[in-house]
């Protein structure tokens, strides 16, 4: 019997507001604990919540991003559950009016496109942080957190494999920084992904005992678990078991899911209707107003590249792959460079050094000028490629203008005929013997010629013009 | 002092302060002279803010000397907070044990429109914990009797607002309504209650019970200082988003010297006047419609067919809303919390069960189950259906008829524990009360007579949706042409 994993994800993203989802604090990361608060996120007696407008926009965005249609009328609803990272003991969400509905996402999975279907995406606020580290028997709560916007995001069951998941997960977090409207910073846990994981013998139509797996700090950890739980979920199966539909942990260091929270023991969070907030309107004139400001999403801006700068799908995915890079791209092409070269430029050459130097292209110190200028320098063969490797590490290091380089270490490239043209003669004179050799039929010592040449003149010397003449002195 | 400022009412104090004919100083004297008279036996104060008080008259009295033209509507008139009321001065007990000591960080909306109009705050006043209550018997304080009959209750859950109004210890106080809260224990203490439509006024920094339901709302002496409350209390609020953005009206100048409303045409619902509504009051009603009458207004006879399923309707909706609106009482951020307990879940429990008291145990279990998986459709949804159905009944009487009359409640107010065994029969008390909440119409209680046992009864008037300037002109009519004073309360 052969089975195959269904997978469904609900992907929190905290929305980056400049306040809160329903108050006017501020949604700084980093604040001392508790001086982002007031009495409404605090949950003050007599405090009115009152809808953040930036959260509407950009969570619209988010669901036009996703094919989703923008519900003209929807509303928000109490999630009531008693903990204390709740300051009101319940939170303020969408049950079953989300603003964003029946959506899909493409991903690429071994060059197949697949269609991730998205049931919804809906408001809702993120609660406090819990800390039970302090000692002296207390735990405490900052409630800078509490408040700030969370657009939750929940696809069908159309997963099936946890190298779909990652797909999935990274084209939309691609998706969402496009959009600017997150970091999707797992670590700081403005991205946070739960999976919903059943198995099924396959070629069955029916849907088995899911699982929800929750706590899962990475994308590569997300991947791990879910391929831990769908191997001992066949083998419970196998082994003539039943699946328990619950809430179930992730532990990285072990490596193993384990039980939470059994259905039985899950709780009745009691959905009604926030009656402190009136229904949510949002008007055709209002969508469209979004849409116009859209910016352009990756498979949009991967297809431009290919047909706008003639790059291979590989190249266009690689440089679009994060918004900055696809930036860097452009701005590199508009100095008029060869699309291509600047492609080979950025993903290889660039991409090494930053990797190297464990930097991002947003803090590249090689600006998309200096990319330019390097590209040019090369085809206008005033320095060779080898030197000009060597010019874009230097480029990093000191942040200087290549062309300065170049002038203060005397690198540019010699094509002057008549100086080349003393050195190889001089080279041929040292080297007797080998000219001999190179005459009786050991042709490979042409390379070695080159060589000593190349010494000769610090690699400066035009490749191109050393052949010629190497060749014609050599056939003299 | 001479002058017995206490028997003013707003309209009169506001003119003779800013004309400096009397010093709010003096003003607030008489009245805490007065409180310090007759308190002991009303117990309508919670706390009486003597120092603070007369530090306000006496910056509001250099404001005046200074310059007196840039006044507010309600300069130098005392009034009353009902304790469920967010101020920064003193405490916001909602007179629960629950917030006892509970100092809020902000001021209610209400309470700095107040402020901006140069009223005077002398204190907070009692009211059911929570305002649960029909009787401010559930009051975790103490207890406020009836300044009519000190044994009987002034009503509730604003019972406090009511019994310091009617023993004037204050001029105006605000109170809540969200099933009758203002106007019943108006009725009871023989003084004016309005309950404005929904949205009226603010809900920012009224503690919640039932956000869908709750209106503040001021008792008075007349109809005509309610108008003047009003004006200064409602508008948008941008910190309510439930709150209506309607032009500002000045109803105390309209009324003053508008014309005689009409047409009148009073609906008489016959779903009100049956077989249960005790006769006295019944009697007094139809005096105070004779008199309407004689002002040229005209009688239908309306139907609200689904009077009957208001008070269970009510019961649900009230109680899950109140279930989660009281769920943030839970000992961890402020408030009381139970000393001991060795883990979180033993500390909500010990905190809530010590904390609340048993009236608001009761609603937060009911609401707690009605929202419940399995019964949100058979109780919460359907409540929510027929509360359509109640406001869809107001709509089709209004279009026969500009203003809905009644009783404000089925008797005069009752004694002291005669009704705390049984729960639903205090319910019943607001059966007319309750169905104008969940219509979300304004409605006011004026004094329309004494029962037999000398106890005030209170005549309803319920207007169309955000028409209270029509609502206080034909209640501002009646009581300028009622037969029966009413006098002052014996405080007996």
């Amino acid at each position: 019997m052969e089975y195959e994993p269904v997978i469904g994800m609900e992907v929190h993203i905290e929305i980056n507001t400049h306040s809160k989802a329903f108050c006017t604090c501020s949604t700084n990361f980093n604040a001392q604990p508790n001086t982002q608060v007031c009495p409404v996120c605090l949950g003050m007696p007599g405090v009115l919540p009152v809808l953040n407008k930036e959260f509407v926009d950009k969570a619209i965005a988010v669901g036009l991003a996703l094919n989703c249609s923008i519900a003209e009328w929807s509303k928000m609803d109490r999630k009531n559950y008693f903990y204390p990272d709740l300051s009101k003991n319940y939170q303020i969400s969408q049950y079953d009016l989300p603003l964003c509905r029946e959506g899909y996402i493409d991903i690429e999975v071994n060059g197949k496109i697949k269609k991730v279907h998205i049931l919804r995406a809906h408001l809702e606020e993120d609660t406090a942080r819990n800390t039970h580290d302090l000692g002296g028997g207390y735990s405490g709560v900052d409630f800078n957190r509490g408040g700030v916007p969370l657009l939750e995001i929940v696809t069908y069951p159309d997963l099936r494999s946890s190298e779909e998941v990652f797909v999935f997960l990274t084209e939309l977090k691609l998706l969402i920084q496009y959009l600017g409207v997150s970091d999707c910073n797992m670590e700081e846990g403005s991205l946070r992904a739960e999976a919903n994981v059943s198995v099924r013998e396959k070629g069955s139509e029916q849907l088995g005992v899911k699982t929800e797996i929750k706590n899962v700090a990475s994308f590569s950890g997300v991947v791990k678990a879910i391929e831990y739980e769908v191997d001992r979920q066949i083998n419970v199966i196998k082994s003539g078991g039943k699946i328990i539909q619950e809430t179930r942990g992730w532990d990285p260091d072990r490596g193993i899911t384990f039980s939470q929270r059994s259905k039985e023991s899950a709780h009745d969070y009691r959905y009604f209707p926030e009656p402190d907030l009136v229904p949510l309107a949002v008007s055709k004139e209002w969508v469209s107003r979004i849409q116009k400001d859209m910016p352009e999403l990756p498979q949009m801006r991967r297809k431009r590249f290919q047909e706008e700068y003639g790059l291979s799908l590989y190249d266009a995915s690689v440089l679009t792959s994060t918004k900055a890079m696809a930036n860097y791209y452009e701005e590199t092409v508009k100095l008029v460079v060869e699309p291509k070269q600047a492609a080979n430029w950025i993903q290889v050459e660039l991409q090494s050094v930053l990797t190297y130097e464990n930097t991002t292209i947003e803090n590249s110190p090689v600006k998309p000028e200096h990319i330019a200028q390097i590209i040019n320098l090369v085809r206008d063969e005033v320095i060779s490629g080898k030197i000009a490797k060597e010019v874009l590490r230097k480029v990093f290091k000191t942040g200087k203008p290549p062309e300065t380089i170049i002038k203060e270490e005397g690198l540019i490239q010699i094509t002057d005929i008549d100086a080349i043209r003393k050195v190889v003669r001089e080279v041929i004179k040292k080297n007797p013997s080998q000219v001999e050799q190179y005459h009786s039929g050991k042709s490979k010592l042409f390379g070695f010629f080159v060589g000593q040449i190349m010494q000769h003149t610090q690699g400066k010397a035009n490749p191109k013009v050393v052949n010629d003449i190497l060749k014609e002195e050599l056939d003299k | 002092m001479t002058e017995q400022w206490w028997r003013r009412d707003a309209s009169e104090i506001s003119v003779l302060v800013k004309n400096k004919e009397v010093s709010p100083v003096e003003v607030v004297q008489s009245f805490l002279e007065h409180i310090n008279e007759v308190e002991s036996k009303v117990n309508a104060f919670t706390q009486v803010w003597s120092d603070y008080a007369i530090q306000q008259a006496k910056s509001l009295e250099k404001k005046i000397v200074k310059d007196n033209s840039s006044v507010g509507a309600l300069v130098g008139v005392p009034v009353s907070i009902k304790e469920v009321i967010c101020t920064q001065e003193g405490f916001t007990t909602c007179a629960s044990k629950i917030l006892a000591g509970y100092q809020s960080p902000y001021d209610a909306t209400v309470v700095e429109k107040l402020r901006q109009a140069d009223a005077i705050f002398i204190g907070k006043v009692n009211m059911d914990e929570f305002a649960m209550g029909s009787s401010t018997e559930n009051s975790s304080i103490k207890l406020t009797r009836n300044p009519w009959n000190l044994k009987c209750v002034p009503g509730g859950s604003s019972g406090g607002s009511a019994a310091s109004v009617s023993a004037e210890e204050c001029v105006i106080s605000l109170g809540s309504d969200t099933g009758g809260s203002i106007r019943q224990p108006a009725s009871f203490c023989g003084c004016v209650g309005l309950k404005p439509t929904y949205g009226k006024v603010s809900r920012y920094g009224l503690v919640a019970f039932a956000s869908s339901l709750d209106q503040i709302g001021p008792l008075s002496k007349n109809v005509m200082d309610s108008a003047l409350t009003l004006s200064v209390i409602a508008g948008k609020d941008s910190r309510d988003t439930t709150s209506v953005d309607l032009p500002q009206v000045d109803y105390a100048e309209k009324i003053r010297k508008g014309k005689k409303p009409s047409p009148i045409r009073i609906g008489l619902p016959k779903e009100y006047f049956t077989e249960d509504l005790n006769k006295e009051v019944k009697e007094q009603v139809m005096t105070a419609i004779q008199t309407l009458e004689k002002q040229g207004a005209e009688l239908v006879e309306v139907s609200l067919p689904h009077t009957e399923f208001a008070i269970a309707t009510y019961y649900i909706i009230c109680t899950a809303e109140a279930s989660a609106n009281l769920a943030r009482f839970d000992g961890v951020r402020y408030g009381f919390r139970h000393p001991d307990s060795n883990n979180i879940i033993e500390m909500y429990k010990r905190t809530r069960s010590e904390g609340f008291g048993p009236e608001v145990q009761r609603r937060i279990l009911l609401g707690t189950y009605v929202l419940s998986s399995g019964y949100y459709d058979a109780y919460y949804l359907k409540a929510q259906k027929v509360r359509k159905l109640i406001t869809q009944d107001f709509e089709n009487a209004f279009q026969k008829c500009d203003v809905i009359i009644g009783p404000t409640s089925p008797t005069p107010a009752f004694r002291f524990g005669e009704k705390t065994q049984n729960p639903l029969e205090m319910y019943l008390s607001d059966i007319y009360t309750i169905s104008v909440n969940l219509a979300a119409l304004p409605a006011i209680s004026v004094p329309c007579g004494l029962s037999q046992n000398s106890l005030p009864v209170g005549l309803q008037f319920i207007g169309k949706h955000f028409d209270e300037e029509y609502l206080l002109s034909v209640a501002h009519l009646y009581e300028m042409n009622r037969e029966q004073k009413l006098g002052s309360p014996p405080l007996k």
